[in-house]
């Protein structure tokens, strides 16, 4: 509770910001500042301290793992300011708008992490998304900013509408919007139950895939991500994503029991077709952003694994993958959004001209790409350990591990081009200070590849 | 009324709608046949909450039975407000670009 109210009010306070202060670097720091209250004031809670306990008549219910990812993710944003404000700056005169919205999508984020409630899926993923509409059409004058907004907020309120169907027949089914398992507890006499709830659990799964980027419903992904500002889908395609997965594996790790054995064939198919959609097209790719959006769906598909099994399986597997995947991403964009474009020849003769940064490029790409040493290896590792644990058959893991040798290709394209092709990096002014930053994130990522027990300790619930 | 008619109208109308969205080229009727879904959805939710009601008042049971669906109601319709200013926002910023809300303008980031 305490974060979703924190949030709410560092958002207004962020936006009154906006004409009471001119300073763009005052305006960076109070939203660091205000990112630092809201972590504090979620680790109150975390252990006991409940400032706002209202009776939420079962709405909501914090545990430990959403308020452990409400931690996490807040941390994550704040990394996330604290490289890209300049970049956030350079947008508007108005920036700290950009940072009121990005504590809404906060606010959504800790409500999607701690929901008990349909409803509160709903207005969760609602006030995750309206936000990002806002932040992917920020470049208003830019004509690919627009349409990527547009875009981005039909199919982003198509699949809203589709969630919505899929709760009203769940409710239809089962006269109940609770999480609570045995699903069906009514016999009405009226409706076929089962088909109900079955059609409302396939109608959510279909949804909640488009908000996550799966691949049946991937398409928007690279269009959106192409053309979005590159800060923001910086932050798409790492914090909002990894929110949208937690709120993913919270609804179906116990209701995919109503679903029986066709539940594993669905989440079977869609977790192939994502790796191969996202992988193969990857490797096709000019440009290093849509590359990265496609690797991002590929990651889904990783991601999308955590949803096999029980929830304490899942629960670690998924919180320690979206860090260590969204360190990486917002680390690789942050050197992508110094590039003056986009193409993969930019990044010729990177190692001559600076040394510094393409280490630690070669370091995020090394993480994404699943290495050893780097975070990447240990998040891919336990993901399918953990898989293997909740039953899955072995051609699965077989399937994953082939996939993640395919997306070593594309990553190390950027690597071959930095240390073996000579020419000229068409990179802008760079600052040492900037370069710092990054590589606090490349150690970030080796830490934890060598020790991710740092973060695993926590995560036995 | 058999609750079935109500499901079966809900579902015409919510696929009047996915059909508009697939189909339609004009970015404001797009997002009316949005609207669409979203209304048959709430239509679909007040049935649910009355079939509920009655099955409680017939077993005297509490008759706060099927009110939560109701206010799921007020809940999308508020969202479904914010929706349409955002969105309203964007196809006017598109506007104002293009000088046109065709959605076969959306073809730039493709290649």
């Amino acid at each position: 509770m305490n974060a979703i109210v924190v949030s709410t009010l560092l958002g207004v306070m962020m936006m009154f910001c906006s004409w009471g202060i001119q300073s763009q670097k005052a305006q960076k720091n109070i939203a660091l500042f205000g990112l630092i209250i809201l972590i504090m004031a979620n680790l109150a809670q975390a252990n006991g301290w409940y400032t706002f306990n209202y009776d939420t008549k079962g709405m909501l219910a914090f545990n430990v793992f959403g308020l452990y990812a409400n931690t996490l993710m807040f941390a994550l944003t704040f990394i996330y300011v604290w490289i890209n404000g300049e970049e956030i700056s350079k947008l508007s005169n108005a920036a700290a708008d950009f940072y009121s919205l990005i504590f809404f999508i906060l606010c959504g984020v800790s409500v999607l992490t701690s929901f008990d409630n349909l409803l509160m899926l709903f207005i969760g993923i609602e006030i995750l998304s309206i936000p990002l509409y806002i932040l992917t059409g920020a470049d208003k004058k830019n004509m690919l900013s627009n349409e990527a907004a547009l875009k981005y907020f039909l199919m982003g309120s198509f699949s809203t509408g589709i969630l919505l169907l899929g709760i009203t027949l769940i409710y239809g089914g089962s006269g109940s919007f609770h999480l609570a398992p045995p699903l069906i507890h009514i016999s009405t006499g009226m409706v076929e139950e089962q088909l109900l709830v079955s059609a409302g659990l396939i109608l959510i799964f279909a949804a909640m895939n488009f908000k996550v980027s799966a691949a049946p419903f991937h398409f928007w992904t690279p269009d959106v991500y192409d053309g979005a500002p590159t800060v923001f889908t910086s932050f798409m395609a790492t914090i909002a994503k990894a929110a949208g997965f937690i709120a993913f594996v919270k609804v179906f790790n116990t209701q995919y029991l109503a679903l029986g054995y066709s539940w594993t064939i669905l989440l079977t198919f869609v977790i192939i077709a994502t790796l191969l959609v996202g992988n193969i097209i990857a490797v096709f790719q000019r440009s290093v952003k849509r590359m990265l959006a496609y690797s991002s769906i590929a990651q889904a598909g990783f991601m999308l694994f955590a949803l096999y099994g029980k929830s304490e399986i899942s629960n670690e597997s998924i919180l320690l993958y979206a860090v260590v995947y969204s360190i990486a991403t917002i680390g690789i964009f942050g050197v992508l959004v110094k590039m003056k474009e986009n193409s993969f020849e930019a990044f010729n003769g990177l190692a001559k001209a600076d040394p510094l940064l393409a280490f630690t490029t070669t370091i995020f790409l090394f993480s994404l790409a699943g290495i050893p040493l780097t975070g990447g290896f240990f998040a891919k590792y336990y993901m399918l350990s953990n898989l293997l644990k909740a039953g899955a058959g072995l051609w699965l893991i077989l399937v994953a591990v082939v996939f993640a040798a395919i997306s070593i290709y594309y990553y190390f394209k950027i690597i071959q081009a930095m240390y073996f092709t000579a020419g000229e990096p068409a990179i802008g002014p760079m600052p040492k200070n900037y370069q710092y930053q990054l590589l606090v994130l490349a150690i970030v990522l080796l830490v934890l590849g060598v020790l991710p027990n740092l973060l695993l300790n926590y995560l036995y619930f | 009324m058999p609750i079935q008619y109500y499901i079966y109208f809900c579902l015409t109308l919510f696929s009047i709608g996915v059909v508009g969205v697939l189909t339609r080229r004009n970015a404001i009727i797009v997002f009316m046949c949005i609207e669409l879904m979203l209304n048959a959805v709430n239509l679909l939710l007040v049935a649910f909450s009355k079939m509920y009601y009655g099955l409680a008042a017939q077993n005297s049971v509490a008759n706060t039975a099927g009110i939560d669906a109701q206010i799921f109601v007020f809940f999308i319709m508020v969202v479904a407000a914010a929706e349409v200013s955002i969105g309203l926002a964007i196809i006017v910023m598109m506007y104002r670009n293009t000088h046109s809300i065709d959605i076969n303008f959306l073809n730039r980031l493709k290649n």
